[in-house]
């Protein structure tokens, strides 16, 4: 039980996060549509974002805004993970928008989104 | 002005690219003229900054962004390998951007405008990815090369929407791999300035933290150079991509990523360390297996522009080879192969949409006797052909004889078997396009875009497709320079002791 807890203290979260991460890849791997791989593809993505909010963390931090409190940084969680993740968050916006537009592209153009049938019509 | 050419290399194409919409609704082509010449502005700053480089015998230049000093600010460094590397993007870019007017010129300006903000945002990204000294940064701007890739690849035409949404799925866990290693450096050292990163990770190099970091380093750029087992997205794309701008996407695009590597790998983390020297030989394998399998499907290939796909798998392979090899000459040959082989490709997929803007062939053993139509295309694709077997005095032998010194040099003889199999298939594939295109009786072609005279081309195309032919010969003959003057003055502390 002790190891256990051990565990799920100093790594729980991450595997959590890697568990995350490795489903969306296996949903893009492994699902048939197109419209679910995209999906899977955004679960990929949050779970990079999720790792990132996990390390930016720290037990009694509050949030970093300097409120006359305290200037030691011990106080504060990190801020720029966070900052870094507003742009992943963004890129991952921008990719989403440019995958849905060329699936409607495809839609438009093979009548389907499901994979074995755009394949069997795009072979034509 | 001076001082400031490291950021005009960024600054002047992404402001002409995202103004490119507006003069383009002004009038139908001067937002192409715009991007155009901000590219033309950006290889100009890539020139400059290089010869200050150069000037100060490789001493790197720093440019802080706003003042604010790393490791709080975001820099750029230019030192020589990145140098030379943005001279390079920015050359290719122009020149491309140049010889693609002729595509979209009939269109309407929302098509031209759209061409040529992708075009525009794509030569961005490349030219940040190269001379940025910051990891996060280093991804936005993977992150806009790609997307625009992907638009770019996506104008080719109907089948071109299926291998666009592809490479997207694929290339997006290549990015994602990539952010995951860079919070793993940054969860173990805690910056994202690349020179503080270096220095602040040789503490740890032995942490199981930063092997997961270089695994995820190495998978996620080999997903975005097309490395071999990885390279599942590319043939589809370069194929079906924009046929103006399937020169840039295939002879730059790929290579940015391993500039990427070469830096991670070498500059930031040392080669001598236990976890990168694994690493390397991972890349190694992947790069025996790639030359192999990639000039075999080459062969098997009747689409040229699939063929070329092919060829780049195996070119790619080259580079890893040269980096796996882990000594100086390896290393040199596989940075004079991106340089060499961003030419070539370039100058034979700057052809190949030559062929299909006039007759809308892209068969090649329909193109017999091509070169009473198109005499200089020809003569390019000889000097291309030439220099992808690695015929001296073409470019592509300088680097395949650094490489194989490397090989020597460091008693890993397997290489040399390698290298000189695939010359041999190499010959094979390019000698039947010289055949046809020369030997051949002169097929029937029917003519997409009349020309007549000399040319065969409009002057847009037919002037890059002559000034790429003549480059691969002047690489050639200047590759000494070149290494001597410019690689060498900015190889990794590593092969320095």
């Amino acid at each position: 039980m002790e190891v256990v807890n051990e565990f799920l203290k100093t790594k729980g979260i991450y595997s959590l996060v890697m568990i995350l991460f490795f489903l969306g890849v296996y949903g893009m791997v492994l699902s048939k549509n197109y419209m679910k791989k995209l999906m899977a593809m955004n679960v990929m993505q949050v779970a990079v974002i999720y790792f990132y909010l996990c390390f930016a963390q720290k037990d009694g931090g509050m949030i970093p805004i300097l409120n006359g409190a305290t200037t030691n940084p011990d106080a504060y969680i990190n801020p720029l993970p966070h900052g870094l993740m507003l742009t992943a968050i963004v890129v991952s916006l921008g990719t989403t928008g440019v995958a849905i537009a060329l699936l409607m592209r495809i839609k438009e153009i093979y009548g389907s989104v499901e994979e074995v049938e755009v394949l069997r019509r795009a072979s034509k | 002005m001076m001082q400031h050419a490291p950021v005009m290399i960024v600054l002047l194409p992404v402001s002409a690219a995202l103004l490119c919409m507006l003069f383009s609704r002004i009038s139908k082509n001067l937002g192409s003229w715009l991007v155009i010449a901000s590219i033309f502005g950006a290889f100009f700053s890539a020139v400059t900054a290089l010869q200050q480089v150069i000037a100060n015998n490789g001493a790197p230049l720093h440019y802080w962004m706003g003042g604010w000093q790393p490791p709080i600010g975001i820099e750029f460094v230019i030192d020589p390998l990145s140098g030379i590397l943005a001279v390079l993007i920015t050359f290719i870019a122009l020149l491309v951007s140049i010889y693609s007017r002729p595509f979209v010129k009939d269109e309407d300006w929302l098509h031209i405008g759209g061409y040529y903000t992708l075009f525009g945002l794509m030569t961005v990204g490349m030219c940040g990815m190269v001379i940025t000294g910051d990891v996060f940064n280093l991804y936005v701007y993977l992150e806009v090369m790609s997307l625009s890739g992907y638009g770019l690849i996506a104008l080719g035409g109907k089948k071109s929407m299926l291998a666009a949404f592809r490479y997207l799925l694929i290339g997006t866990i290549g990015a994602s791999l990539y952010l995951l290693g860079v919070g793993y450096m940054y969860a173990m050292t805690g910056t994202l300035n690349m020179a503080d990163m270096a220095a602040l990770s040789a503490g740890h190099l032995h942490s199981p933290l930063f092997a997961m970091a270089v695994g995820c380093f190495v998978i996620g750029f080999g997903i975005k150079m097309a490395l071999f087992p990885l390279h599942g997205w590319q043939p589809d794309a370069y194929t079906y991509a924009h046929p103006g701008a399937a020169a840039l996407i295939a002879g730059i695009m790929s290579k940015i990523p391993s500039y990427a590597m070469i830096r991670f790998l070498f500059y930031m983390f040392k080669v001598d360390n236990p976890v990168v020297s694994s690493a390397l030989n991972v890349l190694g394998i992947m790069g025996v297996a790639g030359i192999l399998i990639g000039s075999v499907m080459a062969l098997a290939q009747y689409d040229f522009r699939r063929m070329l796909a092919y060829s780049s798998v195996a070119q790619i392979g080259y580079i890893a080879i040269g980096l796996a090899m882990g000594n100086m000459y390896g290393f040199i040959g596989a940075v004079l192969h991106i340089i060499n082989h961003a030419f070539m490709k370039c100058a034979l997929f700057l052809v190949i949409g030559g062929i299909e803007y006039r007759f809308g062939e892209v068969n090649l053993y329909r193109l017999g006797g091509l070169n009473k139509k198109m005499t200089i295309s020809t003569i390019t694709v000889t000097f291309a052909a030439l220099s992808m077997i690695g015929l001296p005095p073409t470019a592509g032998f300088f680097s395949k004889w650094y490489l194989l010194l490397g090989a020597y040099t460091g008693a890993q003889y397997f290489y040399i078997g390698v290298l000189v199999i695939s010359s041999l298939l190499n010959a094979i594939y390019f000698f039947r396009i010289l055949e046809q295109m020369f030997i051949q009786r002169e097929a029937s072609l029917t003519e997409v875009h009349r020309h007549k005279g000399k040319l065969g081309l409009p002057v847009e195309m037919a002037v890059p497709i002559f000034v790429v032919g003549i480059g691969i010969i002047a690489l050639g003959f200047y590759s000494v320079d070149i290494v001597t003057d410019i690689i060498k003055l900015g190889l990794p502390e590593v092969f320095l002791r």
